[in-house]
């Protein structure tokens, strides 16, 4: 009654802004900063995007526009928190309340204006759909197989032994904090970009905060958050599916499951790192610390 | 306060009695507004604002108004409200359901300043309430979304399942059902009033399950957006959308407030202000339609304004018997019509909805 394959394209799309996010975010958490401004990217690079796209005519130069918005405001993260040493979580929370503000300041002139509309990639899925599929090997591949992506591993399990072999612990996490802007303002963009066509203040309500929660739940790996991001994507779509079909389910049970299937899931992980001989990777060692040479 | 004006009002002094009374007659009265949104949000508080700016430009110097933007349903509301009240604002306008409570809390410390509520149901000595009957504009574009279907299949986006959007569901489907028997329709529930991204999967869910008209009872254009890349058509709700025009945008409901505001602003001039309960529509110009774009048929057009026009002037009720529940009990019999009571705890679909209704 409902087609598998229609739901598979519709949580593709759906999947998208988050998936961008959380990769970012992965590689951040990964170096050992927690940025909790993933939302203020975000909306950042839904601002940026939406005035570049339709200034120039053209989605992708918005979206370059985005990843370099995103990139932009995640250096004020990184200056407070790696040159001023300030506290990761107050800093990352001031960058999403920053940036909501001066979105939606910047983009009281571009409300109730429509961005050019966008040529869909191969089989009829948008381009970035596809650049975020492809992020989800090169992301695992940079963590897991490349020289840089073990020294970025390095400085997050333990900075200070990072130091002592030589690596330059602030310059690795500032260049991370960069990439994750950069990938949130991606995500940000596809909303106003491919998703709405349009600048609304708020718009991306709240999916940075989803894009964070899908990092634990991946366990800090690649294919774990585009695992989580189809999840909670494919749950979100399905719900709606499901009522659209008039399927006779209770509409809370329905609205409840992404958070009900992460909760189990998140249950699931910690069993199995209780029970396993092979426990699984848990957080960066130095995740949210900050660091210091002369401590 | 200026230095002037500290000035002449230390000056005033030892003349309160008799000068206080004079400069209250040349004073403007000054008015309050609270947004739950800001006011670009093209939607519900642009609105708003749009009246309230009317309302000025009706008035002129006589009166001076002060709004809030963006303010939270809940306790900051009440802080809002209550630096109105302080500010010398003696009518505050509080334009969200949310802010109910904040507003008959606030309005108990302020006997003297009258306050007006939007779509709430408490009222006081100083405290009116007002909302607009949005049901019959639903009812106009039903009939519009039942003749432009193809698949006999139109959507809805509901929002809460509050009596509000049940009234919406209910008139449209009523009058899309009148022009076209074999209409069917699919609800979806956002659970938010604006989450854009969400609009545009539920709108996306839609017309994969076979919709080709999509209503809303959600703010943002996303739907709008994802109508146009199915090709299907869609409706503006609360403000215009009109750059979504001439398709999918086909017509829209549009909330018009500025009568009501230039009406009670008038009544606190001539000192006629009483607590009220209103609940105007498209008679009294407080709901509109917009623009019917040309992607409609000419006699879709005409069918629709004709019946626009009977509502207007009272000779039709949407809600007229006879009238089913879902549940196939009876509602209301041949000629009868819902009272407001029953419209404004409207907790049930109408006899041919399939679709679940949350309690």
């Amino acid at each position: 009654m409902i087609d598998p394959l229609s739901v598979f394209l519709l949580l593709l799309a759906a999947a998208t802004p988050i998936l961008f996010a959380a990769l970012g975010e992965l590689v951040v958490e990964r170096a050992g900063v927690l940025n909790l401004g993933v939302e203020g990217m975000m909306i950042t690079g839904a601002l940026a995007g939406f005035a570049a796209a339709y200034v120039t005519g053209s989605p992708f130069a918005g979206f370059l526009a985005a990843a370099l918005a995103g990139a932009a405001i995640a250096m004020l993260f990184a200056a407070l928190t790696q040159i001023l040493l300030a506290n990761q979580v107050a800093s990352g929370l001031a960058l999403t309340l920053f940036g909501l503000g001066l979105a939606a300041l910047f983009g009281k002139p571009l409300e109730g204006i429509k961005a050019p509309a966008m040529m869909p990639g191969p089989l009829r899925i948008n381009w970035i759909v596809w650049l975020g599929l492809v992020m989800v090997p090169l992301v695992w591949w940079f963590l897991n197989r490349s020289r840089t992506g073990l020294i970025l591993r390095g400085v997050g399990e333990n900075h200070d032994a990072a130091h002592a072999l030589g690596y330059p612990v602030h310059a690795i996490r500032i260049a991370a904090i960069g990439f994750g802007g950069a990938m949130a303002g991606v995500g940000g963009a596809f909303i106003s970009i491919a998703t709405v066509l349009q600048w609304t203040e708020g718009m991306t309500a709240g999916a940075g905060w989803i894009a964070l929660a899908i990092v634990v739940f991946s366990n800090w790996t690649a294919p774990g958050v585009l695992a989580g991001a189809w999840l909670f994507g494919g749950v979100t779509v399905l719900q709606l599916r499901l009522q659209a079909a008039g399927i006779r389910v209770p509409v809370q049970l329905l609205s409840m499951a992404p958070y009900l299937a992460t909760i189990i899931v998140l249950v699931l992980i910690s069993a199995r790192q209780k029970y396993s001989r092979r426990a699984g990777r848990a957080a960066p060692g130095s995740l949210g610390q900050n660091f210091h040479a002369l401590r | 306060m200026n230095r002037r004006e500290l000035l002449v009002s230390v000056a005033a002094l030892p003349a309160i009695g008799l000068a206080a009374p004079a400069l209250a007659q040349t004073e403007p009265l000054k008015v309050g507004f609270i947004y739950v949104g800001p006011v670009g949000d093209g939607g519900w508080t642009y609105q708003h604002d749009q009246a309230r700016q009317a309302m000025v430009a009706e008035y002129g110097d006589k009166v001076e108004t002060t709004f809030i933007e963006s303010v939270p349903e809940g306790a900051d509301a009440e802080r809002a409200l209550t630096q109105l009240a302080l500010a010398g604002n003696k009518l505050i306008f509080a334009t969200s359901f949310g802010y109910m409570d904040a507003v008959m809390n606030v309005a108990a410390k302020f006997p003297d300043v009258k306050f007006e509520h939007a779509t709430g149901y408490k009222r006081a000595e100083n405290v009116a309430t007002y909302d607009a009957r949005f049901y019959e504009g639903r009812a106009v574009i039903g009939t519009i979304a039942g003749r432009m279907t193809r698949s006999n299949k139109i959507g809805y986006i509901g929002s809460f399942p509050i009596p509000e959007v049940v009234q919406g569901i209910n008139s449209s489907y009523i009058h899309a059902r009148k022009v076209n028997p074999d209409v069917e329709i699919k609800v979806v529930w956002a659970y938010s009033w604006f989450d854009p991204a969400k609009e545009a999967d539920a709108a996306a869910a839609l017309i994969a399950e076979g919709v080709d008209v999509i209503l809303q009872h959600t703010d943002s254009t996303a739907p709008l957006a994802k109508a146009q890349e199915a090709g299907a058509i869609g409706f503006g709700q609360a403000s215009d959308m009109a750059n979504f025009k001439p398709t999918p945008r086909v017509s829209s409901i549009i909330d018009n407030w500025a009568p009501y505001y230039i009406e009670r602003v008038g009544a606190m001039l001539d000192g006629t202000w009483e607590s009220t309960a209103t609940w105007a529509g498209i008679g009294d110009g407080e709901v509109e339609i917009g623009e019917i774009t040309d992607a409609v048929p000419a006699e879709v057009k005409q069918e629709a304004l004709a019946l626009k026009d009977k509502i207007a002037s009272g000779e039709y009720h949407p809600f007229t018997g006879p009238l089913n529940k879902a549940d196939g009990s009876a509602w209301l019999a041949d000629g009868e019509t819902a009272t407001d009571e029953e419209l404004s705890g409207m907790d049930f679909f109408v006899e041919g909805i399939t679709a679940e209704l949350p309690q």
